[in-house]
């Protein structure tokens, strides 16, 4: 007769955590800004059809990484909960704050619930207020522990170096042209070479206060982005951080097959188009 | 409308499905749907407010849409300042004649399809597509329609496409009607066609185009005990939105006051409106 292997609670969670973690960070970086005018979003996205941005209500958009089918899911539960709230109540009954909960509570029932395997997502819902100080950023992560944010928030990718280098440049109150050059400089300072990148490689949208239709979300065409970027040089000296990377945390005796995305292929796609074997695992 | 007691989104919420708001309630919430309520057998129609004309016409690049703003129960006027007209989306309009309660409910769910579609697919449906959905939407309210509580809907919106102005007209069982130039629906309906007919040109400017559908409110006005007619003493004068290919603009309060004055000084001269020649 077989026994069973006794895993204690603290690994279970542990091993649990380390396997959405390690899928996040496959990804690329997305990145959710407060300028003066409202909040900014932006993605390193070579996709120009699959959006880690979207709109969600009026005040509010969803900016998510990691594996798309699963964050699409979570989007468009948002969507479907924010219109139905917004048609029994009133458009302005729908909050940041609600939807933020419904998502904290169910990545959190998904991440400890034996039966399901955690969501590899980490997802922000941002509502914009009328004033800077009114907006709000929500940050979830894949167990649902929830933190509200200020200025700015990085997840995915090497979000921790993306977020040094914001860190180190952000001031409050700046311009939009401004915020854009800082995402976009630091989502090229996420390794220790310095990359510049072109609009086509970014996703880039906006809650913008000032706009004066009900729904403040605007997509920044990669026209528009080219001309802003344009007018502002890029910051190419690398950062000096660069030798002491941040260290993945592998202690978990993880084999290679338990990893979510399929091995090899090409960096720098991120969303593998479908012929690709094994692309559609690829998070954002 | 059920949420779960652990404030987890539920499981309707998180299942695959279409993009289409409606069918989403019809699934998991359906007595937010207009037309899933029993209502006895009873006859409403004398019971309830009721909206009464709209008229719509096209001009080079766009479509007006104007409606009074009277709602009547039976021989009441139930309200003198109701809006009929409304946004469907940014590049549509949408208005009602008909049972005042439904036809504001189906407004907007109407909006709320429209705009639910597009966050889904990231695209906005095609202006057919819109207009199609707004007869699903009418098919449903189809038993209330023959109790008396029929909504008559006026679609009109800018084609992309086409690069102009297009006009939907329905029927109480959902039929869809595509109309040239101009149209009309409600009770005035009648009378607001004759002097459409009468005064629309194809190349009316914009600002023509809402004197015209003015002109033929108050004509429906004039002839139909229903339809209200501009409330000088009160200042309460038709809604009026112009679509274009810059969206849904409604049209300030005091730019339609203007034309209305205007009107309504001629109209001094000759209560029956401007003529038009016997031949040409």
């Amino acid at each position: 007769m077989s026994v069973p292997f006794y895993v204690s609670p603290e690994q279970l969670m542990r091993d649990r955590a380390d396997f959405a973690r390690k899928g996040i960070a496959k990804g690329r970086s997305a990145i959710a800004l407060q300028y003066a005018d409202g909040i900014l979003f932006v993605a390193e996205n070579r996709s120009p059809a699959l959006h880690k941005v979207a709109e969600i209500y009026d005040r509010m958009a969803f900016a998510a990484v990691g594996r798309y089918n699963e964050f699409e899911n979570l989007r468009i539960a948002g969507v479907r909960l924010a219109d139905m709230r917004g048609y029994s109540y009133d458009r302005r009954d729908v909050t940041g704050r609600a939807l933020a909960n419904a998502y904290a509570q169910t990545l959190g029932a998904i991440f400890s619930s034996g039966g399901e395997k955690p969501l590899e997502v980490e997802i922000l819902v941002a509502e914009i207020g009328t004033s800077t100080a009114e907006d709000q950023i929500y940050r979830l992560t894949y167990d649902g522990s929830i933190a509200d944010v200020r200025g700015y928030a990085v997840m995915g990718g090497p979000a921790e170096q993306v977020a040094d280098y914001i860190g180190e440049h952000y001031q409050e109150g700046i311009s939009l042209a401004g915020a854009l050059r800082l995402a976009v400089d630091a989502l090229g300072h996420d390794s220790n070479e310095v990359r510049e990148l072109t609009p086509d490689q970014i996703e880039v949208a906006v809650l913008d206060r000032t706009r004066t239709q009900v729904r403040k979300f605007k997509r920044i065409s990669e026209e528009t982005l080219g001309r802003i970027l344009s007018e502002s040089s890029p910051d190419t000296t690398p950062t000096e951080s660069s030798a002491d990377k941040p260290e993945e945390t592998d202690e978990s005796a993880e084999a290679a097959g338990d990893t979510p995305v399929a091995p090899g292929g090409d960096d720098d796609v991120p969303v593998a188009p479908p012929e690709e074997p094994g692309g559609d695992d690829r998070p954002l | 409308m059920t949420f779960d007691a652990s404030g987890r989104l539920p499981e309707a919420f998180l299942t695959p499905g279409g993009s289409s708001f409606m069918d989403f309630l019809a699934g998991h919430a359906p007595d937010l749907l207009p037309g899933r309520r029993s209502l006895g057998s009873a006859d409403f129609s004398a019971d309830v407010p009721h909206g009464t004309t709209i008229v719509a016409a096209t001009f080079p690049g766009g479509v007006v849409m104007a409606g009074d703003r009277r709602a009547t129960m039976g021989n009441i006027i139930a309200q003198r300042d109701i809006e009929k007209v409304f946004p469907a989306d940014e590049y549509s309009a949408v208005a009602f004649a008909g049972s005042a309660g439904f036809g504001i409910e189906m407004v907007r769910l109407f909006q709320v399809e429209l705009e639910h579609y597009e966050k889904l697919e990231g695209t906005t449906l095609s202006l057919d597509g819109k207009a199609n959905r707004l007869s699903a939407l009418i098919r449903g309210n189809l038993a209330m329609a023959m109790q008396g509580l029929a909504v008559v809907p006026l679609f009109a919106g800018y084609d992309e496409d086409l690069q102009g102005g297009r006009i939907f007209s329905y029927d109480p069982t959902g039929g869809r009607y595509e109309e040239t130039h101009f149209h009309s629906v409600g009770s005035g309906s009648l009378f607001a066609r004759g002097a459409l007919k009468k005064l629309y040109r194809e190349d009316l400017s914009a600002t023509d185009c809402v004197t015209v559908a003015i002109q033929s409110l108050i004509d429906a006005a004039d002839d139909d005990s229903a339809t209200g007619g501009p409330d000088m003493l009160r200042r309460i004068f038709p809604v009026v939105g112009v679509v274009t290919a810059d969206g849904y603009l409604r049209l300030p309060e005091d730019e339609v006051a203007d034309i209305v004055d205007r009107v309504w000084a001629e109209r001094h001269l000759r209560p029956d409106g401007p003529a038009s020649a016997t031949l040409t």
